[in-house]
């Protein structure tokens, strides 16, 4: 029956289920374009889902492990969206 | 212990002597006389010991796996040759602060003549034969630094090019001779090997290794044929000829002669050898000395015939000759350094020094002129110098041949016409200069220079004028123990005495003289004759040409290897891959699958692998659109980093991560000057070729990961994995790898990596490059330049982001992380602030100059190493304690960190160099502003 572990452990699996269909999907945006921007948003947006999905399989198995590689992909996944927008917007993105 | 800090206290001192010169120009002339002061200082406590007989021998392991220890000798010999350097060395140090004018940079002169100095000091003082050999070839580099001194002129640098070319070529055959005779002895030890003579003599090797030997020893000592490089060598300033070409530098190779004689010497290839080349050497120096109209040249044409003397003394093999030679080389080196000093007091004073406009100075300098004659009076073997002593040596050592050979009549007239010329030239160097009517369009009136410039002059003078008058009472001590060591037995009587009475000796010294006067009043037809040679005999000709030659070679070879064109060397270096790993595979004859049981595959992973696979065939359909590519391999970077937290590799993940980010801002700063398509270049069958190439090299790869990770093998992780705690103290397995199991290599890769950043700033130094003034679609760019929310938002993230640094830096030890990722982070988060705030927004705030930020890395990391030196640990030990800290409870503290701290401070520091110097290439040429502030940005 569903206990309260079985529901997290239901969740986690479910959750999981949902970034994985969101990662397809922003892969599709990614692939498909068409414009430039919308790529940019499909790799930021993979990002976020990227940091879901690892901070899922952490609560999953219990491990802080992935917990390092989520801050750092939120941090540095900002700074390249920041450096491809500042491009489209300016061309020159040190000035 | 001292004799290695008689060595290195010059070496070291250079730095801070080139350091010190920014205080002040007169600061690093003082630092140098201190240098070498100490230098003399540390040596004096072995000077009794060497002056009763004693070899003082001190050793300290190096690398004891090759055999090299840094082993030095004091003797004799040694003594001589160390007196010479660093007490004409002192002399030259005073003399230099008056010569060098307002406009040439102190600090870095007296830092390359004390480099020079420690090398030379090294060269007399090594007991080990390849020691001996680095420091000589450190002799060549010092002095092509010094000739090279002046280097806005042409003359300066290509004399200095033709120096290190002719003594590095030498520099090589010594190399080889002294590999073969390391070997023949068993042992590179010289104590070793001059007890080894008669072995040495009796080896079928003998004779190649003693011309080699003999080639490093010539070249260096302007022997003919390898005589040129010495005069062309004159465009170097003054005290450096006066210090190199008379007294020390080119003293090394007759140093070589002189200690390695009792080994070689006694053999007829060495008598004919070195004969041969000395009496040549001697004509050919004394005959063109008379023929200068340069007052250096002739003192360089001179110096060479003087070597040719000594050398000639040497070949001649016996105990005798060998005291003359030794006796002279203390003479020549007295005489020589004063003449050459007292050249350029004239060059300074008159602006010039063509003996055809230098004329009649008398008048105008008499102290000086009279200087610089006792010192010519020397140099002709005039009776009561010093110079006579060991002329009349050398008279007496050949015409000691007369009666043992047949050709023995040849040398003596040989040996007198060169001191008729010896007299010739003296008289012109005296009369020319001095007298002969009136100076001629000078630049400037010449007067007696400041005091201190004259009182180097004076002393080498007076050696002169003492030792010519009293030896017995003043050189004979010295040239008693130098003679002792160098022939490794008691030298033969002999007689130090100005009169020996009548005979052969004394009939050419009066030969000399008087033929001297004779040629110099009829000088007329011979510079006539002379002039017509002069076209003829050009060694610089051949050597020039010799030289076009060897570069044609060189750009032939390297045609032949490589054509320009990176696919061509791409094409080859996959071929060749394919087919060794081919035939590798064909050979072995095992299966492609091994027998160790496969992991289950869950959906994620899968999903992430498909992923992957998807974004990089993309990549590839998408790679002429350069934006787009660049957009799309951003996911192959997060698909790679997502795998690497898959398979338990967390600090591969976030260094994939951290790089990745620095890359797309790299390739976008690169992207704004290329077009935004990628145009296709090579025709279709090129590409079709390409494709298939690529897939069997792809293919091969991937079949080799395939069979590696389906068998069971026994990788060397384990050791680190088992060692990491108790050895290192941490339990981040790739960090203990980093700064600890192999810190060494990360010491050298953070010194590439400083290195590449210096190299990229310097290569962009003042390069302004125009920017497109439109985005590729044609339309103009947007006029906000940094909006507003997004420069509000990245501030506030900027202490969010150092916090992480400083999270991920501090756990680097024991979790994922370390100074690696938390460098390239605070990085990432400063280059954010450049992107959305501007440049000149952040400079107000951050310091533009990170070559301090990356000195100071370069120094944590290397004072790490070097404090575990100084506590007796090999290099980079590492030690760690366990602190119970209040409330963050059990914590690690591991020297190791602070070698983190090292290459987290160079990493910051060079990713932030080259990438802010690449974004202010272009901003330059449309924001004048910024362009004002960078001029600033680099003065500070």
């Amino acid at each position: 029956m569903l206990n309260p572990a079985n529901l997290l452990e239901l969740a986690i699996l479910i959750g999981q289920g949902l970034v994985t269909a969101a990662l397809a999907l922003t892969l599709w945006r990614l692939l498909s374009g068409p414009e430039k921007p919308d790529r940019i948003l499909a790799l930021d947006t993979l990002y976020v889902n990227a940091i879901a999905l690892l901070v899922l399989i952490g609560i999953q198995r219990n491990s802080s492990l992935y917990f390092e590689a989520a801050l750092l992909i939120a941090m540095m996944g900002f700074v390249g969206t920041v450096a491809l927008c500042k491009y489209l917007l300016r061309g020159d993105i040190i000035e | 212990m001292n004799l290695l800090f008689v060595v290195l206290i010059p070496l070291m001192g250079a730095g801070l002597t080139a350091w010190i010169s920014r205080f002040g120009r007169l600061w690093s002339a003082w630092m140098a006389g201190l240098v070498a002061l100490a230098a003399l200082g540390c040596l004096s406590p072995s000077v009794l010991a060497a002056f009763g007989g004693e070899t003082l021998i001190q050793r300290w392991p190096w690398i004891p796996e090759l055999g090299l220890e840094l082993a030095f000798r004091l003797d004799g010999l040694g003594l001589a040759f160390t007196a010479m350097v660093l007490g004409i060395g002192l002399l030259v140090i005073l003399y230099a602060r008056y010569y060098l004018s307002e406009r040439d940079d102190m600090g870095r002169f007296y830092a390359f003549l004390l480099l020079f100095m420690g090398s030379m000091l090294g060269v007399v003082l090594a007991e080990n034969l390849i020691l001996l050999l680095i420091f000589w070839e450190m002799t060549s580099l010092s002095s092509f630094l010094l000739i090279s001194y002046w280097r806005h002129e042409e003359e300066a640098r290509n004399g200095a090019r033709m120096a290190l070319a002719v003594t590095g070529f030498g520099g090589l055959a010594m190399l080889g001779g002294f590999l073969l005779l390391g070997e023949m002895v068993g042992s590179y030890d010289l104590s070793q090997i001059l007890q080894a003579g008669d072995q040495v003599r009796a080896d079928p090797l003998y004779t190649p290794m003693l011309v080699l030997i003999l080639l490093g020893a010539f070249t260096k000592s302007a022997q003919f044929p390898f005589h040129f490089w010495l005069p062309h060598a004159m465009a170097a300033p003054t005290p450096v000829s006066a210090y190199l070409h008379s007294a020390t530098l080119v003293k090394a190779g007759i140093f070589v002669l002189a200690r390695l004689f009792p080994v070689l010497s006694g053999t007829i290839e060495w008598n004919w050898l070195v004969v041969g080349t000395g009496l040549t050497t001697l004509l050919v120096g004394a005959w063109f000395a008379l023929f200068q109209h340069d007052l250096k040249g002739l003192l360089a044409y001179s110096t060479i015939s003087h070597l040719g003397l000594i050398t000639l003394l040497f070949g001649l093999g016996t105990p005798l000759a060998a005291v003359a030679g030794i006796f002279h080389v203390l003479n020549h080196a007295t005489f020589k350094a004063s003449l050459f000093m007292a050249a350029g007091i004239i060059d300074h004073e008159c602006g010039t020094r063509d003996m055809r406009r230098v004329n009649g100075l008398w008048r105008y300098m008499p102290y000086t002129a009279t200087l610089a004659m006792v010192a010519a009076a020397s140099m002709a073997g005039v009776p009561l110098f010093n110079g006579f002593l060991s002329k009349e040596m050398f008279f007496t050592e050949t015409a000691s041949f007369l009666a043992e050979h047949p050709m023995g009549w040849l040398l003596t007239v040989a040996v007198a016409f060169a001191g008729i010329m010896a007299v010739a030239y003296s008289l012109r160097f005296s009369h020319d200069v001095f007298f002969n009517g009136e100076p001629v369009n000078l630049p400037r009136k010449p007067h007696e220079p400041p005091f201190w410039m004259k009182a180097p002059v004076e002393i080498l003078v007076a050696i002169c004028l003492v030792v010519g008058i009293l030896p017995a009472l003043t050189v004979a001590p010295l040239l008693q123990v130098a003679a002792a060591s160098l022939l490794q037995e008691p030298p033969p009587s002999y007689d130090l005495a100005i009169w020996h009475g009548f005979g052969l000796p004394v009939v050419m010294s009066g030969v000399a003289l008087i033929g001297g006067l004779v040629v110099y009043a009829e000088r007329r037809p011979l510079f006539e004759i002379a002039d017509q040679l002069k076209g003829r005999l050009d060694a610089r000709a051949v050597f020039d040409h010799l030289l076009a030659r060897l570069y044609t070679f060189a750009r032939a070879v390297t045609g032949v290897l490589d054509r320009g064109s990176l696919q061509r060397l791409i094409l080859l270096l996959l071929l060749s891959a394919i087919g060794l790993g081919l035939a590798g595979a064909i050979g072995s004859g095992s299966p492609l699958t091994g027998e160790r049981p496969r992991m289950p595959i869950d959906g994620v992973t899968l999903f992430i692998a498909l992923a992957l696979a998807l974004v990089s065939g993309a990549t590839l359909l998408l790679h002429r659109l350069r934006l787009t590519a660049l957009i799309v391999m951003g996911a192959i970077g997060l698909m790679v980093s997502l795998l690497f937290v898959k398979f338990s590799a967390p600090d591969l993940a976030l260094t994939q991560l951290t790089v990745e980010v620095v890359t797309v801002v790299l390739l976008l700063l690169a992207l704004y000057f290329l077009p935004a398509r990628s145009p296709a270049e090579s025709p279709l069958w090129r590409r079709l070729r390409d494709l298939g190439l690529a897939l069997a090299a792809g293919g091969g790869a991937g079949a080799l990961a395939w069979s590696i990770l389906t068998r069971d093998y026994d990788p060397i992780s384990d050791y680190f994995l088992a060692n990491s705690v108790p050895g290192g103290g941490g339990h981040n397995v790739v960090n203990v790898i980093l700064v600890d199991f192999r810190g060494f290599d990360t010491l050298g890769e953070i010194s590439v990596l400083a290195l590449a950043g210096l190299g990229i700033y310097a290569m962009l130094f003042k390069l302004h490059l125009p920017g497109p003034m439109h985005n590729p679609l044609g339309r103009p760019w947007n006029w906000d330049r940094h909006p507003d929310i997004m420069a509000a938002l990245a501030r506030l993230l900027l202490p969010l982001a150092l916090l992480v640094s400083v999270f991920i830096f501090l756990r680097g030890h024991n979790q994922p992380g370390g100074g690696f990722i938390a460098g390239l982070v605070t990085a990432a988060a400063l280059i954010m602030q450049y992107l959305t705030n501007g440049v000149a927004w952040t400079h107000r705030r951050v310091s533009s100059n990170m070559h301090p930020l990356i000195a100071a890395g370069l120094l944590v990391a290397t004072g790490t190493g070097l404090a575990s030196l100084v506590l007796g640990y090999p290099f980079l030990t590492s030690t760690f304690t366990h602190v119970h800290w209040p409330v963050v409870g059990d914590f690690e503290l591991a020297s190791a960190m602070i070698f983190d701290l090292g290459v987290y401070l160079v990493v910051v520091g060079s990713t932030l160099l080259i990438l802010v110097h690449l974004g202010l290439m272009h901003s330059a040429s449309h924001t004048p502003a910024i362009e004002a502030m960078r001029g600033t940005a680099w003065k500070s």
